[in-house]
């Protein structure tokens, strides 16, 4: 029944962008975490998101002719670090500051992870209010010749 | 003059599976919008449906597997012809840098038209079997 798929389909959308909002609420209370060598200075965080395919070989030994070969909802591939350049700022009496009186604070652009957040609960909308047409869907399917 | 279920229900029963399928393609576009070079995709509602008609005409020209290890062809399953090429891609209205051609409020709109055909095609089909109700019960 392909209307229970709706469901998986928005779930993975849900749990994408959840996770997506994560990231960003990590990157935005990082924003000022200074620290005095690059290693350890923390790094924005991005997820990687790529659709879910469906197996077309094994669809096509199966016999499941009739089903339709659309990628299946959306998945986080990993977590990746951005590597724009740290952000450095001339800070003698700062505590953490290093040899060259320099502090280092992470990358992390505030305003481009207020976008990111805004696009991703809109998105986390859409896949609720899909999941909610499909209930109705479902619900109305039941009250079939009553 | 008996009356079967394929020929009592008519089109109704095929048009709400190809809205359910139609549906889940479109949630699939939403699930990816913000998934870098994914390219939404579409039912042709009416190509799929006008090959389940000519089918239940028997016009239709099926390819005949001969052999065993023949790969099955859309055309004898349920939603006739609806194999992977019945599946469009859409064309861009806005293409996007990272290649994403889902466009939200377009794909919004049509998934709620969907729903709104979906129940179109439940309330003919709710029709059909409330008729049926009727003339068993001879009131």
């Amino acid at each position: 029944m392909s209307l229970t798929n709706i469901f998986d389909i928005a779930g993975t959308g849900m749990a994408a962008q959840s996770l997506r909002l994560n990231t960003t609420a990590s990157n935005i209370a990082n924003a000022d975490s200074a620290s005095s060598s690059e290693g350890d200075v923390y790094r924005a965080r991005k997820p990687i998101f790529s659709a879910i395919q469906q197996d077309v070989m094994s669809q096509a030994l199966g016999g499941q002719a009739g089903e339709l070969s659309a990628s299946q909802g959306v998945q986080v591939q990993g977590i990746v670090e951005s590597d724009a350049p740290l952000d450095m700022r001339f800070q003698p009496d700062h505590p953490m500051a290093n040899e060259q009186g320099y502090v280092m604070y992470p990358n992390v652009n505030v305003v481009e992870e207020m976008a990111d957040m805004l696009s991703a609960s809109r998105s986390f909308q859409t896949n609720v209010s899909i999941m909610d047409s499909a209930k109705t869907m479902m619900q109305r399917l039941l009250t079939l010749g009553q | 003059m008996a009356i079967s279920f394929e020929s009592a229900l008519g089109i109704h029963q095929k048009a709400l599976e190809v809205r359910v399928q139609r549906a889940e393609v479109l949630a699939n576009n939403l699930a990816n919008a913000d998934t870098p070079g994914f390219k939404a995709r579409d039912i042709d509602f009416k190509a799929v449906l006008g090959g389940v008609q000519a089918g239940q005409q028997g016009e239709q020209l099926a390819m005949a597997t001969t052999n065993g290890k023949h790969l099955p062809h859309g055309g004898n399953s349920g939603v006739s012809g609806s194999g992977p090429d019945e599946l469009l891609y859409r064309v861009p209205s806005q293409p996007s840098v990272d290649g994403n051609t889902v466009d939200t409020q377009e794909e919004v709109a049509e998934f709620t038209k969907n729903t709104m055909q979906y129940q179109a095609s439940f309330q003919f089909l709710n029709g059909k079997f409330k008729s049926l109700n009727n003339a068993i019960r001879g009131e």
